[in-house]
């Protein structure tokens, strides 16, 4: 039997507020433990939250660039339960009446372009940390991240393929980057991903039995939880067992699931409305002023670049994954380069450089606009392709101007014939057999002569003015 | 000046005398904390003094005087204050073991309002545990007695506060009021209790027991000291969400303009025939009073009177259920011993933690909430709450305040009503509705009865109608001097 996979994400992404969501405390990742406290987010007695707009508006935000609809009235809900990270026993959420519903998301390149849908964006507060690093099995607490806020999206069960989950989760990044209200760190917990998921024969229009996956901490993982699952479901009915409604855990170095707990242990949540929070009235204005402050969109700018620069979707796509790149691709281009050669630059050199120092493009030494006075010594001739990345390693490394590089490592490309000459004469007495070949028409062993003199050159010959000497001097057109 | 004891003078009278120089604050503290030291032991008010605090800020005020400092409007005044309200550097249990050792590092904001008017704090005041109950027999750490009456109780959940007004142990004190606790002390103690509307006193460092419903307000031995008080604590604060914009008037600017000419309403439904008949007899001489007085009495109706108490106790013990589930053993009051995992920390914790009335509103609370049961209990609730409200806002068009009885009975023995959870419950069967529908209401005394227990009249206002119901109260009081009056107790 063919079956088919019914896959479904429910992704919480911390949003890079200078506060809390509901307290004056500073939201930042890797401080001492419990240094970004103070008793609302502590949860003592008598304390009570107070909603911090900018987080609103946040949320807002990805729900507008999500196509969901921001609902004018809105309201917090309590989530009950247990444990603790969780300093007052509920977590502030929202249940009945999110902040937005009923949205969608292209993903995928053009040959398999999908629509996928959101059912939701709401805004909820993170819990604190449990660190078991006791010598004896303690436990401590970190509470640095309690009460930062958390936005949850929710797709509809859309997805049909570990491949379309990664693209999902990696088009939702790009776009929650762009938006500029998250750093969507995986690895530091600011983007994590439950997928749940269930298979049916194809064709069927029932859902089948479903699963939720947590322990995700890389879009990797995701997939390959999602390949494991979907294998261990179809092996399970197809031998005549049934798949057990549950929360299962990932273990990525064994590379399996494993049951966390049942449908029979769920938690009765028991939400109600938080009396400590009036509910919202958003007004159509304050709404619209939210989504006309959006910057352009991953997609967007995507298209763009293909229609009006004309590049090819792998370089589109590439661009915009991160602002910061997108943001120094058209700086350069700005600055004179050709689109083409901006995007080479930037996806070749610029993203190697960048990533080999572990920084962000933007703090790279070389400025977008000595860039594009690179490329334009590269186009002019000046200097040779070569000598280029060359340059551009000796700027990322100095942060100096490439014309001052150029002049003092004497790299101008030698473009003078009589400068040329000799160095091509002696090249073909140092390569008879090579200079033979190519009189017999083999055009491939001009490679061999071309080398000799750009070795002699140390690289600054012009590679075309050379190869027409060697064939001018050998006689042959 | 006065020859009465500095203990048995009005905040207002204290404080003119402190600010003209005539008294010094530390002799009012001396004089007060005396009187503690003397009687407490009888009636057993207080869970714990700040004698040292209260010196100190004695002390302070003193300095101010002869420095010829501004002063506070509370420059003098000592002041009682619940135990559910947080103190920074004192103990804060809300009379619950769990709660033990616990000493917050803020200032409930009512509090820090006292301190900057120069109050004298003297220390915190006993009550039902998390303030769930009608008689402070529910404290985890002792019973207090009615002043009036030493083997009856005094009435709860803010008993303590009122039998240290009833005794002179403080010229003002705080309350808080859930479904009564303010208002029916007040009147089993013969003191005057105010209930302001939800959201006009900010509730930031009260220990919630049911957020919706929970506001603070004075319990003083008269009128005019309970809107000295609510002018000092009143207003917006930007740390509760749920408290109001709306700007605070002087109290006492209108307190004394009268009633003649106001429209008085007396609904049927706070006159059954379970009321005591006393009661519904002294209540019914103070309406007559306002009648003498020029007011208008119209009868009104408010239908859904009957439904207050089962909707008050499904939205105050399912808010409480969740309040209360940050005491978990983790972070602060109390651990259990001895536990092997997380849930055996928390269930024993809490198990050891919390008093049988506690333990029991959790239960009931989180049964109400229950996956299957939210629409058939909160939802109901939550729709007796709206039309509750709506019933006062037809009543509150036709008159400017509502006069009605503020508990059925007066007070009762200690140990009656324990092992009858039920019949404690229906105490505040005239008092839940105001918390339900968020609107302000105060008890001042209006009599005993035979057997020389108080009785309170309960007067009932539109929101934030503060102004209104202190006024309506103050006629009354000028007319009469129940309010004088003081238990036996030297």
């Amino acid at each position: 039997m063919e079956w088919e996979a019914v896959i479904g994400c429910e992704v919480h992404c911390e949003l890079s507020t200078k506060t809390k969501v509901f307290c004056p405390c500073e939201v930042r990742f890797g401080a001492e433990p419990n240094t970004l406290v103070c008793p609302v987010c502590l949860g003592m007695p008598g304390t009570l939250p107070v909603l911090n707009e900018q987080a609103l508006v946040y949320a807002m935000r990805a729900a507008h660039a999500l196509h969901c609809t921001v609902a004018t009235h809105t309201k917090f809900d309590r989530k009950n339960y247990f444990y603790p990270d969780l300093p007052k026993g509920y977590q502030i959420s929202q249940y009945d009446l999110p902040l937005s519903k009923v949205g969608w998301i292209d993903i995928g390149p053009p040959d398999r372009r999908k629509r996928i849908g959101i059912t939701r964006v709401h805004l909820e507060e993170d819990t604190g940390k449990l660190l078991h690093e006791g010598a004896d099995g303690e436990s401590f607490l970190d509470m640095n991240r309690c009460g930062t806020p958390l936005i949850e999206i929710v797709s509809d069960p859309d997805l049909r393929t570990p491949d379309e989950t990664f693209d999902y989760l990696k088009e939702l990044r790009t776009t929650l980057l762009a938006l500029g209200i998250s750093d969507c760190n995986m690895e530091e917990g600011s983007l994590r991903c439950e997928p749940n998921v269930s298979i049916r024969p194809k064709g069927q229009a029932a859902f089948g039995t479903k699963t939720e996956i947590k322990n995700l901490n890389s879009f990797k993982n995701v997939r390959d939880a999602l390949v494991y699952e979907l294998e261990r479901q179809r092996k399970l009915i197809e031998s005549g067992g049934k798949v057990v409604q549950e929360t299962l855990l990932w273990d990525a170095a064994r590379g399996v699931t494993a049951t966390m707990r049942s449908k029979e242990s769920a938690h009765d949540y028991r939400y109600f409305p938080e009396p400590d929070l009036p509910p919202l009235n958003l007004s159509q204005q304050f709404i619209h002023d939210v989504l006309w402050s959006l910057p352009e969109l991953p997609a967007v700018k995507r298209e763009r670049y293909q229609r009006e620069l004309g590049l090819p979707y792998y370089d589109s796509d590439v661009l915009v994954q991160e602002p910061e790149v997108a943001r120094y691709f058209e700086e350069t281009m700005n600055a004179g380069a050709p689109a083409k050669e901006a995007s080479n630059w930037v996806m070749g050199e610029v993203l190697r450089e960048a990533k080999d120092r572990k920084v962000e493009v933007g703090a790279l030494p070389v400025t977008p606009a000595r860039l594009a006075a690179l490329i334009a010594l590269v186009l002019g001739g000046t200097i040779s392709v070569q000598a280029g990345r060359e340059v551009f390693r000796e700027m990322a490394a100095t942060g100096g101007d490439p014309a001052t590089i150029v002049e003092k490592k004497g790299l101008v490309q030698i473009s003078d014939e009589s400068a040329l000459q000799s160095a091509v004469e002696r090249a073909i007495a140092a390569h008879p057999q090579a200079a033979a070949d190519v009189r017999a028409g083999k055009e491939k062993a001009m490679g061999a002569i071309v080398g000799a003199v750009m070795k002699e050159t140390k690289g600054r010959a012009n590679p075309k003015l050379a190869s027409d000497l060697v064939r001018r001097t050998l006689g042959v057109s | 000046m006065t020859t009465a004891p500095l203990h048995r003078l009005s905040a207002l009278a204290v404080r003119d005398a402190v600010a003209r120089g005539e008294v010094r604050a530390s002799d009012v503290a001396e004089d007060v904390l005396g009187r503690i030291h003397g009687l407490d032991s009888k009636v057993r008010a207080f869970l714990r003094l700040d004698e040292d605090g209260a010196r100190a800020s004695a002390k302070a005020v003193d300095a101010k005087v002869a420095a010829k400092k501004p002063l506070g409007r509370l420059a003098g005044v000592t002041v009682a204050v619940k135990d559910v309200l947080c103190t920074r550097g004192v103990e804060t249990t809300c009379a619950s073991k769990i709660l033990r050792g616990f000493v917050p590092p803020y200032d409930a904001h009512v509090v820090e309002r006292l301190r900057a008017e120069d109050a004298i704090l003297v220390g915190k005041t006993n009550l039902d545990e998390f303030a769930m109950g009608s008689s402070t027999e529910n404290s985890a750490f002792h019973v207090t007695a009615n002043p009036w009456d030493l083997s009856r109780v005094p009435g709860g959940s803010s008993g303590g506060s009122a039998a240290a007004i009833a005794a002179d142990f403080a010229h003002l004190a705080l309350g808080t009021d859930t479904g009564g606790s303010i208002r029916q002390p007040a009147a089993l103690c013969g003191m005057t209790g105010l209930k302001p509307t939800y959201g006009r006193v900010s509730r930031y460092g009260l220990i919630a027991f049911a957020s919706s419903l929970d506001q603070i307000g004075p319990m003083t031995g008269d009128v005019r000291d309970a809107a000295l008080l609510l002018s000092v604590i009143a207003g917006r604060d930007a740390r509760d969400s749920t408290s109001q914009p709306a700007p605070v008037p002087d109290y006492l600017a209108s307190i004394e303009d009268g009633v003649k000419g106001f429209r008085l309403g007396v609904p049927r439904e706070y006159f059954p025939e379970s009321i005591q008949p006393a009661v519904r007899d002294r209540v019914r001489d103070a309406i007559d009073v306002y009648e003498r007085l020029g007011a208008e009495i119209v009868d009104v109706s408010l239908p859904h009177t009957d439904y207050g108490i089962a909707a008050y106790y499904i939205v105050a013990t399912s808010e409480a259920s969740s309040n209360l589930a940050r005491y978990d053993g983790v972070q602060y009051g109390i651990r259990a011993d001895g536990a092997r995992s997380l849930v055996e920390m928390t269930s024993r914790t809490r198990t050891q933690g919390f008093g049988p009335e506690v333990t029991r509103r959790i239960l009931l609370g989180t049964y109400c909430l229950s996956s299957g049961y939210y629409d058939a209990y909160y939802l109901k609730g939550l729709r007796i709450r709206t039309l509750l409200r709506r019933d006062f806002d037809s009543a509150f068009a036709k008159v400017d305040a509502i006069l009605c009885p503020t508990s059925p009975i007066p007070a009762f023995k200690i140990g009656e009503k324990v092992s009858d959870p039920l019949s404690m419950y229906l105490c505040d069967v005239f008092s839940v509705t105001a918390n339900l529908a968020g609107i302000p209401g105060i008890s001042i005394p209006c009599g005993f009865t035979a057997e020389r227990l108080p009785v309170g009249l309960q007067v009932l206002g539109k929101p934030l109608g503060e102004e209104t119901i202190l006024r309506v109260a103050r006629a009354y009081e000028r007319e009469t001097d129940w309010h004088l009056q003081r238990p036996p107790l030297d």
